[in-house]
């Protein structure tokens, strides 16, 4: 078990374990931080300088989200020294980055804007530097709009830490620094898997969704693809799925999806392909019929077989609870045990 | 499975996904981890990055053993010999856990002998891997502990994976991986719900919580619980059916989700097989090349649609929750069974929803007893055994003893694949999945963006035999066993050694199950995906002009 580590934030005394960083610490203990390159699933990075504090006994303004929290630590998050350091800071953000808020999908859920409001600003100090850069669209279900970056290296550390594909990493120096591919490719030629796990990440709008919808409600639900199982919230709207988010609390997955997860579930669950009414086959091939016509004719047919002449594949793909309704009804109404599922396949 | 439930006493991944990062050594055993389960090889990544040490065992050159520290690259279907020569190495070393076998297993004498025909030398001959490779496996392995193995149908799907299964099981027991945090052998299941298939007892041989359905108490429990039940004798398996059905043994069949028509193996067959069928019901979302066989198409509901639950492929249970209303016509699977049930008579199918089933499944089913929606609604998940709402289920098998009692070594003898490459099929076919399809494609084939990346088959051939045959990367291949014929364009890669070339099977353009192999493993009748004979001969314009065959 880890140590737990009594400190002082802001004159609150503050308990926390040992190997956490202060502002995890702060966050947890709802003391507010500003914040941009820190996420709970990355190592600490130190990029952004929101996360800037005091600390008695240590020289500057270190990041909060580097140090790690020690017994007795005292810690100040707000004064005027970190005030002024961390507006220059934001301010050296926005200069590069667009001001069209309505029209960026991340509107209202743009981590930026939010620290923007937080610290009350509202115009920008600094001249635009940067020359317009590239948009990268090649991904069918994501794109990189390197003019919304604002470099806090999220996506490239997802993609070395988390799915260690190392597709996406910051290159270049100075104002050159970019979001880049090997050999400044476009994802699409790169070796990169398409699970979206940095688009997840990025907290502005420069790896964003394409056809990004607001879902009305979520339902929290488990992925229809392979047996890892991992735990995801399908968001609805207008009866359709909208949108697909990992669950950071699901056990198997940690919040974690790959391309088809992620990417491959709306459009095949209400695809106009979908099979909408029960079909029967007569002397002209297979024409609808009503349900209680097609579940009649099943019923009357299956009567007509003794248990050893039928055979019943249940579905690796259905529900546990589909599985047990149709081998019950192969071993108590068909009386078989010629019940298999895909399980050798 | 069969190989794990008969040396365990339980078939199941004996440890959690979230252990492999408390590993100090993975070993990967014909598994593709990286495109069947991706979310699992990120934590296998993520652990080598964390100083853990990964060892990939497997013919093709998969996305894993860039991360690798070891790639051994046997020969398709050598597994058997390969880690029997690992687990004589250990032993001849010391490097075994002699208290855990002492303590925990039974069989040793038996297994020691038959470890006598895999010398190292006779070993790296049948394989094809150096004998010091073999031998610097077997050291770390056996010297990084925890270790935990997985392994997927890399394993299973030769004409004797259940003997690669138990090689496994024995190499595991060997160093005591069995029954720790980090450690376990662990099978990766191919469907999201295929571990809760077994679970409820859609098996010829078990009732739900694989109560035996020869066992007379097990009977009498059901038939107590349901008024009616079936026989001691145990049913066929899914293979056994088509053979069945050929033959006119088995005259109707109800198949739920499954597309046989693309996804078994050797697809003449299973074409003559439900053509022969008196009377067929499919009940599926989409039509497939299985429903348009049959007499009666039922519309089944999504995932998306539907309550339930999953198991994943680590006895974790997890709800399904509905999203949005069945789409027009559907109906939810259970509810159709249900509804053929009481059309025909039948009493004990009036739930009011699948919450009903699941009360049903706790009372009957011991290791489910505590697996309730309301747990896990509360908690998430649960991973089975839970017998009772107080317990908290079981992230790890076999912590004190096996489910069996003793771990079983078992002595193994090595049989090579039905179906070897000779002079008119030279190559060996090997068969498996992709990332960016799931199976037969009925899903993902109908999703626009997953289609950019990969919209069809290619047949992967190393550069070496595409010198030899002047084939070029892009050029259209014919593909011929004696079972059948696809056309392919060549995907030139080192991937697949000298020797094998390899499909999925996701695509209905060019169904590789045509080209399959009859060979099934002699317990589990798992078909042998892994391995058939075909030759491959580049196909002339004049020739695709009029048509090629499938």
């Amino acid at each position: 078990m880890a140590q737990t580590v009594k400190f002082t934030i802001d004159g609150k005394q503050v308990t926390s374990t040992e190997g956490t960083t202060v502002l995890e610490a702060a966050l947890s203990a709802g003391i507010f931080i500003p914040n941009l390159c820190f996420h709970p699933d990355l190592e600490p990075y130190g990029g952004c300088r929101m996360c800037i504090v005091e600390i008695q006994g240590m020289r500057g303004m270190p990041t909060s989200c580097t140090i790690k929290v020690a017994e007795g630590m005292i810690v100040k998050t707000f004064g005027p020294e970190i005030d002024k350091t961390r507006r220059d800071a934001l301010q050296l953000l926005l200069a590069n980055h667009p001001t069209d808020c309505l029209a960026c999908v991340k509107n209202q859920r743009c981590e930026l804007q939010k620290v923007a409001a937080y610290m009350g600003v509202t115009e920008r100090t600094m001249q635009r530097t940067a020359r317009p850069q590239a948009v990268d669209e090649s991904n069918p279900f994501f794109k990189l709009d390197r003019n919304y970056c604002i470099l806090c290296a999220r996506c490239t550390r997802t993609c070395n830490e988390i799915t260690c594909v190392n597709a996406i990493d910051l290159v270049s120096r100075g104002d050159e620094t970019r979001v880049s591919l090997f050999q400044d490719q476009q994802f699409m030629e790169s070796i990169c898997r398409s699970c979206g796990e940095c688009v997840a990440r990025c907290p502005v709008g420069a790896l964003v969704s394409k056809n990004t919808v607001i879902p009305s409600s979520e339902v929290l639900t488990t992925c229809c693809y392979c047996a890892v199982g991992c735990s995801m919230y399908l968001g609805v709207r207008d009866g359709k799925i909208v949108s697909v988010r990992g669950n950071s609390e699901g056990k198997s997955n940690k919040g974690k999806l790959c391309v088809k997860g992620r990417f491959g579930i709306a459009e095949f669950v209400t695809h106009p392909d979908r099979l909408t009414s029960p079909l029967v086959k007569g002397e002209n091939g297979q024409v609808q019929a009503s349900w209680d016509d097609a579940l009649q004719i099943v019923a009357d047919r299956f009567k007509t077989y003794s248990p050893d002449e039928i055979a019943v594949v249940a579905s690796a793909r259905t529900t546990n609870e589909d599985v047990y309704a149709v081998q019950k009804l192969a071993r108590a109404v068909l009386g078989t045990n010629n019940v298999d599922n895909c399980a050798r396949l | 499975m069969a190989g794990l439930a008969t040396q365990f006493g339980s078939g199941a991944m004996t440890n959690s996904i979230g252990d492999f990062k408390d590993s100090a050594c993975l070993l990967s055993i014909g598994a593709n981890t990286t495109e069947a389960h991706p979310v699992i090889g990120f934590e296998m990544k993520q652990a080598v990055k964390r100083g853990a040490k990964l060892i990939v065992i497997n013919p093709r050159k998969v996305g894993l053993v860039r991360h690798a520290d070891l790639w051994l690259r046997p020969k398709s279907g050598t597994n058997v010999p390969l880690i029997m020569a690992m687990c004589r190495v250990i032993l001849e070393n010391g490097w075994h856990d002699e208290a855990f076998m002492a303590a925990r297993c039974e069989n040793l004498e038996a297994f020691k002998e038959s470890l006598e025909q895999y010398d190292l030398e006779s070993v790296s001959r049948i394989t094809g891997v150096p004998a010091e490779d073999i031998k610097a496996a077997a050291c770390m392995y056996a010297k990084n502990t925890p270790a935990a193995i997985s392994y997927a149908m890399g394993i299973c799907e030769f004409s004797h994976g259940t003997d690669g299964v138990m090689a496994v099981g024995n190499l595991a027991m060997l160093t005591g991986n069995i029954g720790k945090p980090g450690a376990g052998v662990n099978p990766l299941r191919g469907q999201n719900n295929v571990q809760g298939a077994c679970d409820m007892g859609a098996l010829p041989t078990t009732y739900p919580g694989y109560q035996s359905v020869t066992d007379p108490v097990s009977q009498a429990k059901f038939a107590l619980a349901w008024g009616k039940t079936s026989g001691l004798k145990p049913g066929i398996t899914l293979s056994e059916m088509f053979d069945a059905a050929c033959d006119g043994r088995i005259k109707a069949m109800y198949i739920i989700g499954e597309n046989p028509m693309l996804s078994d193996p050797n697809l003449a067959h299973i074409e003559k097989a439900l053509r022969s069928l008196d009377f067929l019901v499919v009940q599926d979302i989409f039509q497939t090349e299985t429903t348009a066989l049959a007499h009666v198409v039922l519309p089944g509901a999504s995932f998306a649609e539907k309550d339930g639950t999953f198991t994943n492929t680590e006895r974790r249970v997890q709800r399904v929750r509905k999203a949005i209303e069945p789409v027009s016509g559907s109906r939810p699977d259970w509810l159709v069974t249900c509804q053929i049930a009481q059309k025909m008579g039948a009493q004990g199918f009036d739930y009011k929803g699948p919450y009903d089933i699941m009360n049903e499944i706790n009372r009957l089913s011991p290791s489910w007893g505590g697996i309730t929606y309301e747990r896990l609604d509360a908690c998430g998940s649960l991973q089975w055994p839970c017998p009772t709402v107080e317990h908290p289920g079981t992230p790890i098998l076999h912590t004190h003893v096996f489910t069996r009692g003793r771990g079983k070594f078992m002595p193994l003898d090595y049989f090579p694949p039905f179906e070897m490459p000779d002079d008119e099929f030279p190559f060996l076919l090997d068969t498996g999945r992709a990332l960016f399809h799931y199976h037969t494609g009925t899903m993902t084939r109908r999703v626009g963006g997953l289609n950019r990346f990969m919209n069809e088959e290619k047949l992967q051939i190393n550069p070496a035999d595409a010198q030899n045959l002047d084939i070029r990367d892009g050029d259209m291949l014919s593909i011929a066993s004696r079972r059948g014929k696809v056309t392919a364009r060549a995907k030139i890669t080192d991937v697949t050694p000298a020797g094998t070339v390899y499909m999925t099977f996701h695509f209905r353009e060019t169904p590789s199950n045509l080209l399959t192999s009859p060979g099934r493993d002699v317990v589990t009748a798992t078909p042998e995906y892994k391995a058939c004979a075909v030759k491959v001969e580049k196909v002339k314009v004049e020739k695709l002009k009029s048509g090629g065959e499938g």
